[in-house]
């Protein structure tokens, strides 16, 4: 095993520049469309799979009728929807263009295919505008500032057999103090926008609930969707909506790496102090809004703690778990020795993150501003300077610049980037997927999480299941690729390998 | 941080006292060194920025409206 099997989806923001009145669902699809184009000869694109979907199963046990709440595919008014050939899907989901990752393992294949949908992103806008799209802009983060908010959602592969009351219980008070680490920072406080400051995550005013099944409204800190993409007595797909977009490849390691350790601890039992918070939403918005990092949270029995403590007591039981043997998940050391060096300047002066953590190196930009041009956090320039902060342009948006500048730290290179937009990762099915892609897009007429169906000029299509996250990798069907010289050929010498 | 033995207790103890100002001094010096070396040359940074910003930050902000998602 390299990790855990999981995948990060980000929804992106949109805008023409002095055209506000521009649909978004009309750019959104001419930006998934315009990258899509580029990957079929024939000029059509394939349709996602949607027969095996039910995002309204509640992992606590039933099925929400539809009508209850707000959940548009977007498939049903002919959305754009594409797959790619590193494994991806790219789509248009509520007005927004979103990437999701390929299903990978680990925390660093998941910053590296999640860097590389910001390339994705940005070469669509190119293709878009070439092919007479206004110039779009697309931004990678959750706000904009006057009340609405888009996520970006991390799933993480659990088996079934942990009960999803241990997941509520000993996840909770992670997920609110891990902002310490995640958060992107974000100029604007209450959700809608109106308060002056600045606060440490996007996504913060938006939880309203600690545990519900919907995702834009009510957003709640635990997510029980419950539709696992893969065989559902064996597996559960844990489904996070409270993270912010992260930029900084630190803040998207640690994002992915700290929580996958705490669902290991979680899945063994090793976990015994919950660290319940008293009022959870309301912690959240607390810790969020104190960049200074002094305020302290009460807890259900008592204690009074700051979240870079909380996060210090997950961090120790970490430790001591990756110590005593019992942890199989090789990005462990790694994982607690970047979090430990993390929370130690966390500890010193936060601002000893500003090459490291998006919220800090954001916040530097802004306080090195209101110094120069003696600015009130209420001027529409710091306003600008944090949605800029996120443009996926490699020579617009600020990270970028500053990525560019050599003044944040990265985990992953360019060149890996590069392959990452092309390639799928070896070893899962998203390897299948996205080679399928690549090799035969004309024979593929649709495809999902878990399946791939083919056309090869027979009465009927062919449906081939990829239900196992684990089974579709290069070791397994590698060799089936490289030597089938058609669709036909795959599908037939697949047939005879079952 | 070295901790001397000393027959005389009150004397260790503003031996020690002093040590530990002495340390957490030098950790603060070498804070204060580690933030000023990640501010370096920010003019720099800043005049960038200034260069690639939305150059009408007032309107920019205004018409970023944004459906809301998941």
């Amino acid at each position: 095993m390299s990790g855990r099997l999981v995948g990060i989806e980000t929804e992106y923001g949109i805008a023409v520049p002095g055209m506000p009145q521009a649909n978004p669902m009309t750019l959104a699809s001419q930006i998934v469309t315009a990258y899509a184009a580029t990957l079929r000869g024939d000029g059509r694109r394939s349709r996602w799979d949607f027969e095996e979907e039910n995002p309204l199963r509640d992992a606590r046990g039933y099925e929400l009728r539809a009508a209850q709440t707000d959940h548009g595919d977007g498939e049903e008014f002919g959305m754009a929807n594409a797959l790619l050939p590193n494994g991806a899907r790219f789509y248009v989901d509520h007005a927004h263009p979103e990437y999701s990752t390929p299903e990978v393992l680990g925390a660093r294949a998941a910053t590296l295919w999640d860097k590389a949908g910001e390339r994705i992103l940005e070469r669509s806008a190119q293709l878009a505008h070439r092919a007479g799209a206004p110039q779009i802009n697309l931004y990678k983060n959750n706000v904009d500032g006057k009340g609405a908010s888009y996520g970006t959602h991390e799933n993480y592969l659990m088996p079934r057999a942990t009960p999803f009351s241990d997941i509520v219980r000993y996840l909770t008070t992670f997920l609110v103090s891990r902002i310490v680490v995640t958060g992107a920072g974000r100029v604007g406080l209450g959700s809608d926008g109106r308060g002056h400051g600045y606060q440490i995550s996007q996504r913060a005013d938006y939880m309203e609930v600690e545990v519900g099944l919907e995702t834009t409204l009510r957003r709640p800190i635990i997510n029980t969707r419950d539709e696992p993409h893969a065989d559902a007595a064996r597996y559960r797909r844990l489904h996070v909506i409270i993270g912010d977009a992260n930029l900084a490849e630190f803040s998207t390691f640690l994002k992915v790496g700290s929580t996958s350790l705490i669902l290991d601890m979680i899945e063994a039992g090793a976990l015994t102090d919950d660290l319940a918070l008293d009022n959870p939403v309301a912690a959240l918005r607390s810790i969020s809004h104190d960049p200074s990092l002094v305020l302290r949270v009460t807890l259900r029995d008592g204690r009074v703690m700051g979240a870079v403590d909380l996060q210090r007591m997950y961090h120790s039981a970490a430790s001591a778990f990756v110590n005593s043997g019992r942890a199989s998940n090789p990005e462990a050391p790694e994982v607690i020795r970047l979090w430990g060096e993390v929370l130690d300047d966390l500890e010193r002066d936060p601002m000893l993150l500003t090459d490291r953590l998006d919220w800090v190196a954001k916040l530097a930009i802004l306080d090195a501003y209101r110094e120069r041009d003696a600015l009130a956090w209420s001027s529409p320039r710091l306003a600008a300077i944090d949605l800029q902060y996120a443009d996926v342009r490699q020579d617009k948006g600020l990270y970028n610049r500053l990525a560019a500048a050599g003044r944040i730290r990265r985990l992953v290179d360019d060149d890996e980037v590069s392959d990452a937009i092309s390639l799928p990762p070896d070893d899962t099915r998203a390897y299948f997927r996205g080679r399928c892609i690549a090799r035969f897009p004309e024979q593929i007429t649709a495809a999902s999480w878990d399946s791939v169906v083919f056309d090869v000029g027979g009465p009927n299509l062919i449906r081939v299941p990829t239900g196992d996250p684990f089974r579709g990798t290069r070791e397994h069907v590698g060799g089936l690729l490289d030597a089938a010289t058609s669709a036909g050929d795959l599908v037939e010498a697949l047939g005879s390998a079952t | 941080m070295s901790t001397q033995e000393s027959g005389n207790s009150s004397s260790h103890a503003r031996r020690s006292d002093e040590a530990t100002a002495e340390v957490t001094e030098e950790v603060s010096s070498d804070v204060q060194d580690r933030v000023a070396k990640l501010n370096d040359d920010v003019d720099a940074l800043l005049d960038e920025i200034d260069g690639v910003l939305e150059e009408n930050a007032e309107e920019f902000v205004k018409s970023y409206v944004q459906k809301g998602g998941q």
